[in-house]
């Protein structure tokens, strides 16, 4: 299970380098994200979408809001 | 988590999101990423009271305070109604509860000046609620809008806000 955070913790992590993916549509992205975000569609998330990740450092993903 | 599924070990889920971020003041990326939004320019020192004070006991307050409006909320900060006008033409000895407008217009924070613009001329508001939302946290009074700021910082803005 991923581990929830906050924004705080957001941009500690950012800070220490951690990767940012937005899994929004394309159009959602383009529209705005977070700096440093790239963007993964979550239904075009697989294992080639994500060849450019390093698997074993911090990944933090969001999403618009929680409702 | 399908990051985890794909072989990622160290995942992150900022559960708030990218409104969250936006709403706290915090930079953006993307064409959007410049437009002013409605936390950003609602005022914060609009006064408040509960339902069960005394009209006259909130009336002689806000006119201290050099304002005509006033939200009433409860202890959570949750707005229940709204005061200004003809409301304080009532008796004195009357409970905010009796006179106040119930379910005044209100807005979530993240919205973009140039989306109510339009709809704040269109009806004539002369301002509107800006209310957190979410269904545990929502209903929270984060500020009040008034058009006339939405007008001037529009105008400021214009070219970077399109």
């Amino acid at each position: 299970m991923p581990t929830n955070i906050s924004r705080d913790d957001v941009q500690r992590l950012i800070g220490e380098g951690a990767q940012v993916v937005d899994p929004l549509p394309e159009d959602e992205y383009g529209e705005e994200h977070l700096p440093g975000a790239i963007n993964v569609p979550l239904r075009k998330l697989n294992q080639e979408t994500t060849a450019h990740l390093q698997k074993d450092q911090p990944v933090i993903v969001y999403c618009y809001d929680l409702d | 988590m399908r990051l985890e599924s794909l072989g990622f070990t160290n995942v992150y889920d900022y559960v708030p999101g990218k409104a969250d971020w936006a709403v706290n003041g915090l930079p953006l990326e993307g064409r959007t990423a410049g437009r002013r939004r409605a936390i950003q320019v609602a005022r914060k020192n609009i006064p408040t009271c509960r339902a069960d004070e005394r009209l006259g006991d909130v009336s002689d307050r806000v006119r201290v305070a050099g304002h005509d409006l006033c939200i009433v909320v409860n202890d959570d900060g949750v707005v229940s109604g709204r005061l200004r006008g003809k409301a304080w033409e009532n008796d004195r000895k009357a409970t905010v509860e009796d006179v106040m407008e119930l379910g005044p217009a209100t807005i979530r924070p993240d919205v973009f000046l140039h989306d109510i613009v339009e709809r704040l001329q269109r009806r004539r508001v002369r301002s509107i609620l800006v209310t957190s939302y979410g269904s545990h946290e929502g209903g929270r009074l984060l500020g009040v809008l008034f058009r006339e700021d939405v007008e001037r910082v529009l105008a400021e803005n214009s070219g970077s806000e399109s």
